[in-house]
């Protein structure tokens, strides 16, 4: 008998790493076919108007230009609007590019020129001359803040806030109450790969398209339908995905003009946006938010009161979730929550990186900190001094699981906490003032229906795969660990082939649900497999398993053996060639059980604590220490999701110190829109970072127990750190990100 | 980008009679900034002339004390130079102060003489700038000029240098060695640069057809006490708000000389001469270093966004002359 292996919370380095390092993992950029040619886009410089002219000539005479293609010349779109849309899209109109003569805001797509080199087609592009008739325009949210709205129609996901109790009146009556103001800014995804697709042209209204998504299947109904395709016709593929942050959530333009100069000339093209055209789509929007808090001298919240002003743009209704976890989060009777909107002439805001709880925590964990001061008590003891073990929000239904407590208290004990003064500026060393922070954060464990494939072959191997992508997170890795362990196999008996359309439908992979959703349909493929195989092996001549149920078989080594006596044994292939069977294939599907899962607030915990270092004079921000804490469900491989959260934390110091998209609201233009000048953190702005999981068992949120931990890492670190700050120099900036600037 | 011609000189005298014929062309060293300007239409040169394979690439001691920095030497290999590193450290410092390690190790010395602003409006074609087209007006001036000037700006132009290295270079009072159609000419680093007034496309005094040679250094006795203090928005990779370069001679507990020059506050390395006398003959003092920095700032008039950097400048100044008064 061979040695029994597990590789369920195993260590296990990336699959996919070494074609990674080596190059040989492809990107939607790197795809090649015959004939290729290259589209670049031309975009706005005006923010709002319509164009009068457009003139190609310039960029037609140049050798190896082939089109300009603009709503003047382009191919036939679909006329309704609705086909626009998709599974992340909010409610409104969608912005269709090339569509008309309309400019919504600057930056926006109004060409492509392609050509047989990109060279040429860059240069062309420079070429295109277009006239303008200019209309008034306002990028600026801030001033418009009357306007505000609350949209009848909601995006999916979106959780109309829900207040209770009576705020204002148990505010009026506290003996200790804050009420503050907290301004984020407009950030960017800036993954490390621009938004890229390369089409090929299979003949015959086909297309076998590359594309830099994190939904295969969104980007193929999309196309589909803006274009009238058949799905048979169209197949989607991502296998690898250079960071996307929820910018590939949405099908880009770059996708839409690829696909539509590919069926105008019937060749393969490639469009690759610009770093600078990174920022001409969705963002993280700006917002306002206030919050109200007051407590008594015990520290117990007597009421909570969180409302948000958001930009949108002039065509959609983004809303995320900002300030219902401001209900959930601490035990409080009165509550008041409220979500707005201001229309501003720009594209419309998209999920970005723990949408909404980045920005919402950052305000009610920045007001919780102040309030700690205004009662003078410790911030720690303060958010224990409101531990829920119930979901408010939710009529008081109860947490699948919550270790939110151990996330308090491992992360304390690792930072040093207890050895924290109270008061701000106690510690200075040099010129440098040194703080403590610490924030609590919290995601959803969502579960969506997710289907993925296994096949066993009689020369050992097993083959799952599934549509869903992975964009840089590890899927390819925890998928093969939780397929081998299920059949028990070794890693590298297991192939894992995802991003494709071709496979089994997968959800987009995003709001931390993947690990998950599609670990548990992984694993109840090979579930299904294992049955097979084991139905096999019963009926082979003198099979030892004759007279077994599956449950007295144990998977292991490559071999099924039974329970009671493991030397009655035989090995999964032998059982497939003795069967005279090539392979053994089955489908797993992981859904949410309603009845299940309903009943239970089901999500990611974290606290965070943060050090920091600030310049006495310049105002310049060291962080100098971060732990973190997460209590996340089942930690299916501690080394990448170390990582997962390294990221996380290293994104919420970003929010917290560095990004902002910086608008010139005179000329509606974005301005900083390159690696340059978009600040985020270089290697030197990354100090160690301790990440803690704490155990955590859950039999609810999936067949696996596996919350998820794309988004919780950043959650709660622009507080911590902006928190430390206070803490270090006795400044409070409410407004991101701090820079020296703020400071001085 | 335009479609260009590149081609690869091997004599300086011969990269200058190339050049005079076509008023396009211009020299590369490492490209790293004249390509991304190309790439953004800011620059459209159809003639690219590669100067680092002619000659001057070497970092040479000279009688006198003197040090002669080859114009295509990289910034990282004149930073670890060991002539640099003994006699100039001042100039270490503030080379490896700027961008990031891999564009040290491509940007040339010569080429960081003339690396241009960083003003967003400068790089964005949909934006007036006369920097880029004279005449066409400045959005940054009612703008976003949270980065701009506080000294030496017209009302054409707010741009500022945003080299590291040359601040150091305007302490050491380095001289520039040129070489043109009618021979060789020094030009003091002072003279190098230029303010924008009414033509704000032109950032320093080198005509279009000469040719950086080398850097010199005088031997200076400014290296015992000296600093760089850079004030950025991130720990590296990051164009500075405020910059001072300082260095200092103390005999007996006095100042006996000092020299100063500032950057992210002007067009070019700014210096104050007439202040840089308050500190003759002084005690190293803080009170003495304030009293510099009020009269430095004298003059310098804020834009809105920038005016932060006014008591941030006196505060960096104050801070580097302290840190060099103590080495």
């Amino acid at each position: 008998m061979k040695e029994s292996q597990t590789w369920i919370g195993k260590p296990v380095s990336r699959v996919d790493g070494y074609a990674k390092v080596t190059g040989a993992a492809r990107y939607a950029a790197e795809f090649k076919s015959d004939g290729l040619v290259y589209g670049v886009v031309v975009s706005s410089d005006v923010t709002k108007g319509k164009i009068l002219k457009i003139d190609s000539r310039s960029a037609l005479a140049c050798d190896g230009v082939i089109e300009v293609i603009t709503h003047e010349n382009r191919p036939k779109v679909s006329f309704w609007n609705r086909k626009f849309g998709d599974q992340d899209s909010p409610p409104g109109d969608h912005f269709r590019a090339l569509y008309d003569s309309e400019v919504y805001y600057s930056g926006q797509p109004v060409a492509l020129v392609i050509a047989e080199t990109f060279e040429a087609a860059r240069y062309a592009a420079k070429l295109v001359v277009i006239t303008y008739e200019l209309e008034e325009y306002e990028t600026d949210f801030h001033s418009r803040l009357e306007e505000a709205y609350a949209p009848k129609e909601t995006k999916p996901g979106f959780e109309k806030p829900k207040s209770r109790g009576d705020a204002d009146e148990a505010f009026s009556q506290a003996p200790h109450k804050i009420s503050a103001e907290y301004d984020s800014p407009t950030q960017h995804h800036n993954p490390m790969e621009m938004h890229a697709t390369t089409v090929v042209y299979e003949g015959d209204d086909t297309y076998t398209i590359y594309d830099k998504t994190q939904g295969t299947a969104n980007s193929q109904a999309y196309v589909c339908q803006v274009f009238g395709l058949s799905p048979k016709k169209v197949r989607v593929r991502a296998p690898f995905v250079g960071g996307a942050f929820g910018s590939g959530l949405r099908p880009q333009y770059q996708l839409y003009l690829a696909v539509m100069a590919a069926k105008k000339l019937q060749r393969s093209v490639r469009v690759v946006l610009t770093r600078q055209q990174m920022f001409s789509f969705g963002h993280r929007p700006a917002s306002v938010q206030t919050v109200k808090l007051s407590a008594g001298e015990d520290g117990v919240l007597h009421s909570v009161g969180h409302s948000v002003t958001a930009e949108t743009s002039q065509l959609e209704d983004y809303m995320e979730n900002v300030v219902s976890w401001s209900g959930m989060l601490y035990k409080c009777e009165n509550v008041e929550v409220k979500h707005e909107l201001v229309k501003a002439d720009i594209f419309t805001p998209l999920d970005m990186r723990a949408p909404g709880a980045t920005s919402g925590l950052f305000a009610l964990e920045s007001a919780m900190d102040e309030l700690s001061y205004e009662i003078g008590m410790d911030p720690l003891e303060l958010r224990l001094a409101n531990y829920t073990e119930k979901d408010q929000n939710y009529f008081g239904r109860s947490f699948s699981s919550k270790e939110l407590r151990a996330c308090y208290e491992q992360g304390a004990a690792k930072f040093g906490w207890s050895k924290r003064a109270l008061k701000p500026r106690s510690l200075r060393e040099g010129k440098k003032w040194i703080g403590q922070g610490v924030a609590t954060g919290v995601w959803d464990a969502l579960h969506m229906k997710s289907t993925a494939s296994a096949e066993f072959t009689s020369k050992g191997e097993l083959k799952i795969t599934s549509g869903v992508t992975d964009i840089g997170t590890g899927t390819y890795t925890i998928l093969t660990q939780i397929a081998a362990e299920t059949l028990g196999l070794n890693l590298e008996n297991v192939t894992t082939s995802i991003g494709d359309t071709d496979f089994t439908p997968a959800p987009l992979q995003g709001g931390s649900w993947t690990a998950g959703s599609m670990g548990s349909a992984t694993q109840a493929a090979c579930f299904a497999v294992r049955e097979k195989i084991f139905k096999l092996a019963k009926k082979l001549p003198d099979s030892p398993f004759s007279d077994a149920e599956l449950s007295d078989v144990l998977f292991e080594g490559g071999e099924m053996l039974l329970k009671k006596d493991p030397s009655r044994s035989v090995s999964l292939n032998d059982v497939l060639k003795s069967s005279r069977v090539d392979s053994v294939k089955a489908e797993g599907t992981s859904a949410p059980n309603y009845l299940k899962e309903l009943p239970h607030a089901r999500n990611t915990h974290s606290a965070v604590f943060a050090e920091v270092k600030v310049d006495a004079d310049f105002g310049m921000i060291e962080v100098s220490r971060v732990v973190v804490a997460v209590a996340a469900g089942k930690i299916l491989n501690p080394k990448t999701a170390r990582s997962q959260i390294l990221g996380g934390v290293v994104w919420g110091m970003s929010q917290a110190l560095f990004e902002e998209t910086v608008t010139d609201h005179r000329l509606g233009r974005i301005l900083n829109h390159s690696f340059a000048e978009y600040h985020i953190p270089v290697n030197r702005d990354v100090p160690e970072i301790d990440v803690i999981f704490v155990p955590e068992a859950d039999s609810i949120v999936n067949e696996l127990g596996v919350k998820g931990l794309g988004e919780i890492g950043i959650v709660g670190t622009a507080a911590a750190v902006a928190n430390a700050v206070f803490h270090a120099t006795g400044k409070r900036v409410r407004n991101l990100p701090i820079r020296p600037d703020k400071m001085v | 980008m335009n479609p260009f011609q590149f081609e690869r000189s091997s004599s300086s005298s011969e990269a200058i009679l190339r050049m005079g014929k076509n008023s396009r062309a211009k020299f590369i060293g490492g490209g790293t900034n004249l390509i991304d300007l190309m790439k953004e239409g800011v620059e459209s040169s159809d003639f690219l002339l590669d100067v680092n394979h002619v000659g001057m690439n070497e970092v040479l001691e000279l009688p006198g004390g003197r040090i002669r920095i080859g114009a295509s030497v990289t910034n990282s290999d004149a930073a670890y130079s060991g002539l640099v590193e003994e006699r100039f450290p001042l100039l270490r410092d503030a080379i490896l102060a700027g961008a990031s390690p891999q564009l040290r190790n491509m940007a040339t010395c010569g080429g960081n003489l003339l690396q241009r602003t960083r003003c967003y409006y400068f790089y964005d074609l949909a934006t007036a700038c006369n920097k880029r087209e004279n005449g066409s007006g400045c959005d940054a001036i009612a703008g976003n000029n949270r980065i701009h000037a506080l000294f030496g700006a017209s009302d054409a132009c707010i741009a500022v240098h945003p080299s590291d290295m040359c601040v150091a270079l305007a302490t050491l009072n380095a001289e520039i060695h040129v070489l043109g159609p009618n021979g060789p000419r020094v030009i003091r680093i002072a003279d190098f640069h230029r303010l924008p007034g009414n033509d704000p496309t032109r950032d320093n005094t080198l005509s279009r057809d000469e040719l950086i040679i080398a850097i010199e250094l005088p031997p200076s006795p400014l290296n015992h006490h000296y600093h760089y203090a850079k004030v950025r928005d991130r720990s590296s990779y990051a164009f500075a708000l405020i910059s001072a370069a300082v260095g200092m001679n103390l005999e007996a507990g006095k100042i006996q000389s000092a020299s100063i020059a500032m950057g992210g506050v002007a067009h070019k390395p700014w210096r104050d001469s007439r202040a840089e006398k308050l500190l003759i003959g002084k005690r190293p003092e803080i009170r003495v270093f304030r009293d510099f920095s009020e009269a430095f700032f004298k003059s310098a008039r804020g834009l809105g966004h920038n005016n932060f950097k006014i008591e941030l400048g006196k505060r960096t100044l104050v801070r580097a002359l302290e840190e060099a008064s103590l080495k």
